[in-house]
Parts: C-alpha cells; sequence; structure tokens
C-alpha cells in the first residue's frame, strides 16, 4: 500500500496504463491524483507482469503522462453503507452530491456483488399490484422479479415507471418496509429531475436512494452505476429486511458505455460492435434481484432500456429479453392513437405470473381470462391485416366483431388515466365486460366451468 | 510433486502463466491463494494459458499456479441424482452451507458426499473376470435408481478380495484386483472421467424406439427417437423453458440431466421446487429422485459455464453405462456457444460469423454425437438422447448456433413468435419443424400403437399444411368466397390446432397423454371431417354443419375425456353419427 506512482505510461479515452506496478490485483480500485487537487477513481481492467490497464471513472480529461499520482487501495470497488442512505442523492460511483455530508458507514460492500445460490433462492409467488390494467391483468408483476420496460425514444416510459412507483403497493401485508432505489445512467437532466419530483410529490422521497449519472457526467461511471445501486439495493433487503423496487434507466447508455470502453481496449467486436461479453455483463446486473430463503426482504427490478430505431432484436433488447423474466413493450403506434401506457400486450410478457396469481392471489380466473385476452387480441391483428386488403365492410359478421372488441380493448382497458389507480378485481371485471362482445363459442381458452360463472353475453 | 508456475497477465477469466512448465493441455489447475478452479487451454513457449472457473477479481501477477496432474473431471459415485451441481460439479446445496445465500470464491467441497454410508450389495466374487464396465456392486441411490458401480472403463482383471454387503461410503475399498500384469488395483464406488472424452462404448444401435413425451406435437408430428438428438429454437418468450420443462417432467427417459446453463438463477428454484413436489406417474415416486441439475446460471462464472455441457453429458453417460435411457435437457447452448465467443475474443482468436469462433461447428457436433443408444461395454443397453434449446440472436434462426445445430440434430422443433403471442403453446410451428426419426420409428409405432397411426399423423399434418395454402387466398379475399370443401378444411384444421396440437401445461389430463389417447383423438377428428366431407359433398352448406356444436365437442376432448377413459371416445363416435344423421333427415 502506500506506494504512489508518478506518471503514466499511456492514455488512451478511458483507459490509462501505468507500468512497474507492484502487488496490483485484478479488479482493484486506485486512486488518482491529477495536478495536485483533482482526485479522481480508476479500476483495474487487465494486468500484464507489472503493467495494469486502469479504467477511469471519471475521464481522463487534464490527465497527462506526468501530472497524475496513482495510489493502489488494495481492494475492489466498495462503497459505503448504511440505513441512513435512504433519502439521499448521490453521483454514479456512490459519493453523495447532495451537499447533506458522507455518509457514516455500517458496513463497506463489494459493488460486484456474487451470484446468489440458486437453492438458496426463494421462488417469487407474491404479486404486486400495479393499478394499472395491462399489467395487472397480463403481465402481471411479481415480487423479486426483474421485468424490464422496453420503449422508444420519446414514449412515456417515465410517467409509466413513475406511476408504477406510485401506485404500486404490497398487498394485505402493507406494514413490511418499502422502498426505491433509482438509478440513472446516462439521462437528460429533464428525466431524473421528473423522478425526483414525482417521488417528493408521493411523499416517498424519505424512502428514495438516488444514484444518478446524468447524459454529461462521465461515460466510464456509468459501468458501476447499476452495480453500486442493486448493492445497496441488496444490502436494504437482505440485511435489513425490507421490500426494495429498483429502476434502472436507462440500459441502453450501459451497454453504450460498455461498448465504448471495449473498442478503447481493442477488444475483437461481436454482434453491432458490442463485445462478447455483453450478456455476462448484463446478467450480473439482472440476476441480482430475488428472494432468498429465511429473509423476509426482496429485490425486485425494472429496467428500463429505449431500443434503438424501435428494435426489438437489437443486441440490448434481444439478451435482455434472455435474461429478464419477461419483457414490458412499448409501442409507437399506439401511443400515437393518443393511447396511454401504450404497452403493446402481444410482445410483452411476464414468466413469474403463472404461479402469483389464481385463487388465493387474485382470483381464480385470472389465468384464463388473460390466455383469452391474449389469443382474442392476437386474432384481432389478422382481421385488421385482412380489412386492410378487402375493406372493413366485406369482413364477415365475427371478424366485424373482432374489430369491434380489439378497440374497446385498446380505448377502455389498455388506455387509463395518469393516476388511476384500477384494483385488480376491477381490471378483472373489465376483461369480462370486452369479453362479452364476442360471441362465447369463441373463447376456447377458458375453462367451461370459469366461463359459465364470468361470462355474461351483451344483450344488445 | 506439482508442476507450479506464476501469473503474469489476467484479463477477466483468462489468465496467463510465464515460463516453460510442463503443463498438459486440459489439465485442471488451482490458481493463486484462494485456489480456484482453471483448465489449461492453451500451451506455447513461455506462455500458458489458462480459463479460470470462479470470478478472478484479487488476482494478482506473480500469484501461484498449480497443476494437478489430472485433465478436468467429474467423480462418478453415488450421489450424484437428486443433487443440484454447479458447472464443474460443485454441489450447490454445501456451498450454500460453508458461503450462506452467495457463492463466494474459492469455496472447497467434494462433489459428492463421502461421509454418507450406502447400502452396498457387492455383485462379483473372488476368482471372477472383470472388464470394463463389468458391474460390480449395486446401490439404491434413490428410490427410483438403482446405482451399478462399474469397473472403469479401461480397467480389467481378476477379482481376489471382495467386501461382505454392507454400508460404505463411497471412497472404502469395495473390490480388489489383480490385472494381468499382476498389479492389484483396489477399486471403490468411486470412479473419475475427464469431461471432454466420451466414454466408450461396445457398439451403436440404429434409433428404433421413440422417447415418449406425452406431449402430442412431438410424440405425434415430430417424435425423437430414444437417444435421439434434437433442437429447441426460439426467441425469448416463445416457451422453450417450458417445453423443456414438460420433457424433463414427462418424457419416459429413466434418468434426466437438466442443465440451466447461462440462465435464469430463478427457473432453477422453480425446478427444483416443482420436482421435488411432483410425482413421477409411472413410478409414483417424486420425480427429483430420478433428476439430476446443473445450474451454472447467467451471472455464474463464464468459463464453468462452458463446461456444464460437458460435466452434464459425461454425467449422462455413466448412467447409460449402467443400462438407463438418459435425457439431457440443455438450456441453452445458446448461452454455451456464447461462453466460447467470450473466451475466444478474451484470447484474440480470429473470429469467424457474427464473432463466434471458427471451431464452433466442430464443438457443437463433438457434443451431439456423444448421444445415441449404444451397447455398453458390459453389454446392457442405454442411451443418451440430447434435447437442446437454442436462443437465436433476435429470433433470428439464421444465426450461426441454430444452422450449426441444425447440421447435427435430427429433430427440429422450431418455436414460433406468432403462435407464442397468441399464447398457443406448445408454440411449435408444424411447418418448420421436422423429426428425420419418422421412419426409424414407424415399426414401432404400427407394432406398439396402432396399424394406423402413421396413416393418421400424415393426414392431420397434410389438413395442416392445405389450412396454410388456404389461410393464402383468405389473406387476399377473405374466407367467404371459399368454396364449402375447403371451409371444411379450414374448420377441421381449427379443430385440429386447439384440440390437437395445443396443449395446456397447467391442466391435470392435458399435461402428460398417453400415446392410445393421442391416436384415438387423431382418429376421432378424422371421423369427424370423413362424415363432415361426405355431407358437403351431398351439397350441405358448410354454414350449416357449422350451426352443430359437434366441432367445439371435439376439440374439447383434451378436456373431457381423461387419459384412463378411453371408453368415451365411442361415444364422440356416435355423437359424430347423429351428427350426420340430423343434418341428412333434415335437410335431405
Amino acid at each position: 500500500m502506500g506506494i504512489e506512482y508518478l506518471g503514466l505510461s499511456e492514455i488512451n479515452g478511458p483507459l490509462i496504463a501505468l507500468e512497474g506496478v507492484r502487488d496490483a490485483s485484478f479488479d482493484e480500485i486506485v486512486e488518482l491524483t491529477v495536478d495536485g487537487n483533482q482526485k479522481k477513481i480508476g479500476r483495474i481492467v487487465e494486468l500484464y507482469e507489472d503493467k495494469a490497464i486502469i479504467q477511469v471513472f471519471q475521464g481522463t480529461e487534464d490527465m497527462s503522462l506526468f501530472n497524475t499520482h496513482t495510489k493502489l487501495t488494495g481492494h475492489p470497488m466498495e462503497i459505503n453503507l448504511s440505513p441512513e442512505i435512504l433519502g439521499r442523492v448521490f453521483n454514479g460511483t456512490g459519493q453523495p452530491i447532495d451537499g447533506l455530508g458522507h455518509i457514516i458507514p455500517e458496513i463497506k460492500k463489494d459493488v460486484n456483488g456474487l451470484p446468489l445460490n440458486p437453492c438458496r433462492r426463494e421462488y417469487p409467488r407474491n404479486y404486486i399490484k400495479t393499478g394499472i390494467s395491462a399489467i395487472d391483468c397480463l403481465t402481471t408483476l411479481i415480487r423479486g422479479q426483474k421485468l424490464p420496460i422496453f420503449s422508444g425514444n420519446g414514449l412515456p416510459h417515465d410517467q409509466l415507471a413513475a406511476q408504477i412507483v406510485k401506485q404500486a403497493s404490497l398487498g394485505e401485508d402493507s406494514t413490511e418496509e418499502f422502498a426505491i432505489v433509482f438509478a440513472a445512467m446516462g439521462v437528460k437532466y429533464d428525466v431524473a429531475e421528473f423522478f425526483r419530483r414525482t417521488f417528493e410529490e408521493s411523499g416517498a422521497s424519505s424512502h428514495v436512494v438516488m444514484y444518478l449519472n446524468l447524459a454529461n457526467d462521465p461515460v466510464v461511471e456509468r459501468l458501476i452505476t447499476p452495480k453500486v445501486a442493486l448493492t445497496a439495493a441488496e444490502y436494504l433487503a437482505f440485511e435489513k429486511g425490507m421490500h426494495i423496487l429498483v429502476i434502472l434507466t436507462d440500459m441502453t447508455s450501459f451497454a453504450e458505455a460498455m461498448r465504448e470502453v471495449s473498442s478503447s481496449k481493442g477488444e475483437i467486436p461481436s454482434r453491432k460492435g458490442y463485445p462478447g461479453y455483453l450478456y455476462s455483463e448484463l446478467a450480473t446486473v439482472y440476476e441480482r434481484a430475488g428472494i432468498v430463503h429465511g429473509c423476509p426482504g426482496s429485490v425486485t427490478q425494472i429496467p428500463i432500456l429505449t431500443m434503438p430505431n424501435d428494435d426489438i432484436t437489437h443486441p440490448i433488447p434481444d439478451l435482455t429479453g434472455y435474461i429478464t423474466e419477461g419483457q414490458i413493450v412499448l409501442d409507437r403506434a399506439l401511443y400515437q392513437k393518443a393511447i396511454y401506457p401504450p404497452i403493446s400486450i402481444l410482445p410483452s410478457l411476464s414468466r413469474l405470473m403463472k404461479d402469483g396469481i389464481g385463487a388465493g392471489y387474485t382470483r381464480e380466473d385470472h389465468q384464463d381470462l388473460a390466455n383469452q385476452l391474449f389469443s382474442s387480441y392476437a386474432h384481432v391483428g389478422d382481421v385488421r391485416g385482412l380489412a386492410s386488403v378487402i375493406g372493413e365492410d366485406e369482413l364477415s359478421p365475427l371478424d366485424k366483431q373482432y374489430l369491434k372488441f380489439g378497440l374497446a380493448m385498446e380505448q377502455t382497458f389498455l388506455a387509463q388515466g395518469l393516476t388511476e389507480d384500477r384494483t385488480i378485481i376491477q381490471t378483472l371485471d373489465k376483461g369480462w365486460e370486452l369479453l362479452s362482445i364476442l360471441p362465447r363459442e369463441e373463447l376456447d381458452r377458458v375453462d367451461t366451468k370459469i366461463l359459465d360463472k364470468y361470462f355474461s353475453k351483451k344483450t344488445d | 510433486m506439482n508442476i507450479t508456475g506464476k501469473i503474469f497477465g489476467i484479463n477477466g477469466p483468462i489468465v496467463f502463466v510465464g515460463g516453460n512448465q510442463a503443463f498438459k493441455m486440459g489439465e485442471m489447475v488451482l490458481v493463486g491463494r484462494d485456489k480456484l478452479v482453471g483448465e489449461v487451454i492453451g500451451l506455447a513457449s513461455g506462455k500458458t494459458t489458462i480459463q479460470v472457473y470462479e470470478e478472478t477479481s484479487g488476482l494478482k501477477p506473480g500469484d501461484e499456479v498449480t497443476g494437478t496432474g489430472a485433465a478436468i473431471s467429474v467423480t462418478l459415485a453415488p450421489g450424484i441424482i437428486s443433487n443440484i451441481f454447479d458447472g464443474i460439479e460443485r454441489p450447490l446445496q454445501e456451498i450454500a452451507k460453508q458461503s450462506g445465500v452467495f457463492i463466494s470464491r474459492g469455496v472447497a467441497v467434494e462433489s459428492l458426499d463421502t461421509q454418507k454410508l450406502w447400502d452396498v450389495h457387492v455383485t462379483v466374487a473372488p476368482g471372477d473376470k472383470v472388464y470394463g464396465g463389468t458391474v460390480i456392486a449395486e446401490v439404491p441411490e434413490t428410490s427410483a435408481i438403482l446405482h451399478k458401480s462399474m469397473v472403469p472403463p479401461d480397467m480389467s482383471g481378476t477379482v481376489t478380495k471382495v467386501v461382505p454387503d454392507g454400508k460404505y461410503t463411497i471412497n472404502d475399498p469395495i473390490v480388489t484386483i489383480v490385472d494381468s500384469k499382476g498389479t492389484e488395483k483396489v477399486l471403490t464406488l468411486t470412479q473419475k472421467w475427464p469431461i471432454r472424452v466420451p466414454r466408450p462404448t461396445a457398439k451403436r444401435f440404429p434409433s428404433d424406439r421413440p422417447l415418449i413425451t406425452g406431449q402430442r406435437i412431438l410424440d405425434t408430428l415430430f417424435p425423437i427417437s430414444k437417444g435421439g438428438t434434437a433442437a429447441i429454437p426460439g426467441g425469448f418468450g416463445t416457451g422453450k423453458t417450458m417445453t423443456q420443462h414438460q420433457l424433463a417432467k414427462w418424457s419416459d427417459a429413466d434418468i434426466i440431466i437438466y442443465i440451466g446453463c447461462g440462465e435464469r438463477g430463478n427457473e432453477m428454484t422453480e425446478v427444483l421446487e416443482d420436482f421435488s413436489k411432483l410425482v413421477d406417474p409411472r413410478s409414483g415416486n417424486p420425480l427429483l429422485d430420478r433428476t439430476t441439475l446443473i445450474a451454472n446460471t447467467s451471472n455464474m462464472p463464464v468459463a464453468a459455464r462452458e463446461a456444464s455441457i460437458y460435466t452434464g453429458i459425461t454425467l449422462a453417460e455413466y448412467y447409460r453405462d449402467m443400462g438407463y435411457h438418459v435425457a439431457i435437457m440443455a438450456d441453452s447452448t445458446s448461452r454455451w456457444a456464447e461462453a466460447l465467443r467470450e473466451l475466444s475474443g478474451r484470447l484474440e482468436e480470429m473470429p469467424a460469423e457474427e464473432g463466434f469462433p471458427a471451431y464452433l461447428a466442430s464443438r457443437l457436433s463433438a457434443f451431439y454425437e456423444r448421444a445415441g443408444f449404444m451397447q455398453n461395454l458390459n453389454w446392457t443397453e442405454g442411451s443418451v438422447s440430447i434435447i437442446g434449446a437454442v436462443s437465436p440472436q433476435g429470433g433470428d434462426f439464421s444465426e450461426p448456433v441454430t444452422q450449426n445445430t441444425k447440421r447435427f440434430v435430427r429433430c427440429f422443433w422450431a418455436l414460433d413468435k406468432s403462435l407464442a403471442y397468441a399464447r398457443h403453446f406448445p408454440a411449435i410451428q408444424w411447418l418448420t419443424s421436422y423429426s428425420e426419426y419418422l421412419t426409424d420409428l414407424a415399426p414401432w409405432y404400427t407394432k406398439n400403437v396402432g396399424e394406423d397411426f402413421v396413416e393418421c399423423r400424415n393426414q392431420i399434418l397434410s389438413i395442416l399444411t392445405q389450412e396454410n395454402q388456404l389461410n393464402e387466398i383468405v389473406k387476399l379475399i377473405g374466407s367467404d368466397v371459399l368454396p364449402d370443401d375447403q371451409k371444411l378444411v379450414l374448420e377441421i384444421a381449427r379443430v385440429i390446432r386447439l384440440g390437437f396440437v395445443q396443449q395446456n401445461a397447467y391442466h391435470p389430463s392435458d399435461t402428460y397423454v398417453p400415446m392410445a389417447k393421442q391416436l384415438k383423438m387423431m382418429q376421432t377428428i378424422l371421423y369427424l371431417y370423413q362424415k363432415s366431407k361426405l355431407l358437403i359433398d351431398r351439397s350441405m352448406p358448410m354454414s350449416l354443419l357449422k350451426s352443430s356444436s359437434i366441432y367445439d365437442k371435439v376439440v374439447a376432448i383434451k378436456y373431457d375425456v381423461a387419459n384412463d377413459e378411453l371408453e368415451k371416445f365411442d361415444d364422440y363416435k356416435k355423437l359424430i353419427d347423429e351428427f350426420y344423421d340430423n343434418i341428412m333427415k333434415t335437410n335431405a
């Protein structure tokens, strides 16, 4: 320890090289002092004998080959944690920026985290009511789930996330402690401000921890922001027994930062220039959600990502979809029809909902109803395709009923107000109301008994 | 004395050792103070390349690397079944006992419980000649599986000493043999086998019997044989994992090895919870009693992900050698291919297609060729079937992993996004899927299920194909203008899609359907088609036929007729006859 190295041997984008280093270890954090006053931190990303490649979180501006002092810290990136972090605002590397001073640490934790042992996980089963019909009924959010919002630029993903945060309640056992960890990676100032204001207005700010890396903050810092935030979330959930909802926005900036650093390191790119380890890196972020045996807390993740060019097959949404337990996809065409939230339900999915809904959780008819709505709405797409070729008038009477159903579904079921909070029963009843537009014979996904109990034909 | 070396470079999971040490290719090494497990993957003058199976944070240049002298291998002994391992056969339950809810680094655990006493029944006596594969002892491993400990494949000799039947641990001496050179060798219940080397067998049989899965679209339309290979490609959310779970639950293999390769942690927990509760319909034992899980979730180290596939297949081959039918569910092989790509990138190898290394195809073929229906060295018969999920990037089947997998498997179950969006499960698209086993298996079906089985199957598929062609027309001009016989094809195809191809995994009697019922269902649907066609031929309009509820009744057979009530199908035949007579009577 103690030794300071003067000067550098190379600077290349966000990376610096240092030669003649002794006793450096892989993934270690170093402290850099530029011109004797400016402090920066960096992480060792490659080691060859006495040469270390260091990634500087704050960027390499102002650094020269001679003006930098480097000091090894001897440990990987750590942050200070204590229950006092609630209500505070930090930068992307976990330093307080709200002017309220440093955190007195109860514990220091390595931000890289460790994989959860699958046999100590508990399978998530409790649903979280969001008050949004499209989510509650069709892509139910489960406590301990990671359910991303796939969005595009200009779509109201922030409003949707904010509405979920405001309305998400824990159901009957709401005496349990609940908190929000918010991590912003490369988002605009307005977006961060929008979230801050929303938390304040809903009176939740004392239960929010914010980690902000804004669009004009250093790019490399973004690589560590979600890890810092999730370390805080894990601490609050698994050591303090709280239920944590983590919002990560925007994961696209995180992946872009990875590509930038990878290309500076001269690595071999795979798809669209992203490094081969994009999947593994995303997984180390997303997999840090869940519930463990014998611990009251939970970590639920809602990452937001903007699909470049609205393309769901782009590597970022594609790999995300393979890791997360479903996705909520927003659709521009719906939004232009002034439908909020513009959730495109067909590609949206919640993989965990099957075990967290039904009798004892929501209502016995939930699964069948959801299946039927999906199936019927999928048929609406076919009918609309047909109508655009042969004209609406030429459609069979049944197909016309489907068109009516599709329209009603979008306008009364999907669409709801920014502050409209529907109960699960209201949502399910609305679903049955929609199905009553269709003849009973068409409802082939519903068990006959359920149909007898809930289906009532409209008598118009 | 073990060879040691010193680290000079670290790049993620890849570590370089300087100097010229006599490390061997594929040798297992222990890296650094924490003794992280690694494998030698490259040797050059003055430089040894090692991939490390654990997180490399904190390693330093100058740290020591120690060779173990042996290739990376798995321990084979009682205790494998019902267990859950990581990618290099470390038991996760034991790791949890040592390091809590998170998996920390350098945890030293034995692969299998060395303290547990097993009930051992010795099956050889002094004087017996034994060869590689001869069963020396039998151990009831779980209520479902009798474990047969064998002489390792590369050993033979004469038995000189045996222990009496009783309770022993896996490392206690059981049998002593003397080989042809007069060397004495002590055999325990344990043997080791390198994961990258296939275990030898006597010969390979043709694939002549199906792996019954209870899933109609698979058993009837696209069957896989015991010892066969199949790929399930599909974008995210199309139900790969769900299909794998259904197969693991219901297929008639004796043993299931479920490899969660780079997938979600919660999914592995689900399998673990579900399988300990669910009961095997054939034996009445918990499903976990015939299942081994290998869980290397996406956030666990990438090199171990690469190894997990080989660990799984080696365990499978070991049980095959005992005479069992083993099925491997590999979910997903794309993650494994991506692990290869990631490691290849770190090694700065020249990339081929989409950044994947050029040896992707040969690695895939080597893996799938380890499947087969074999005669083992001890003259028993056993099989290893491989069902690999493929997660194509962007759901595009033209990407390298899907394309190369297609070359080496004989069953292709293509999952389709639009079917999944309409919540039609299993979302296997019948037009693009295929099975090359059909002709091999036809004699078995004819003999064991029914003379007309293959004929029925072909008719069903042909109606579905006709539907697709008609739909092209419907898309352009609407369905109203089609002639009645074509409208009938569309209606029957609807019945097939909803009543036969679609299967509800959550419905108690629909989740698994025996072959006899599958045949009856096809016969009923085709009988309905035949009778309706007669009506159409007599100029009865389709609208009249459709006013009857018979079509929806046939669709609901899957729910309304339980798996053991096959006699009810006669009632359906009567209903169809009545429907025919009624229309003829009232409209003649």
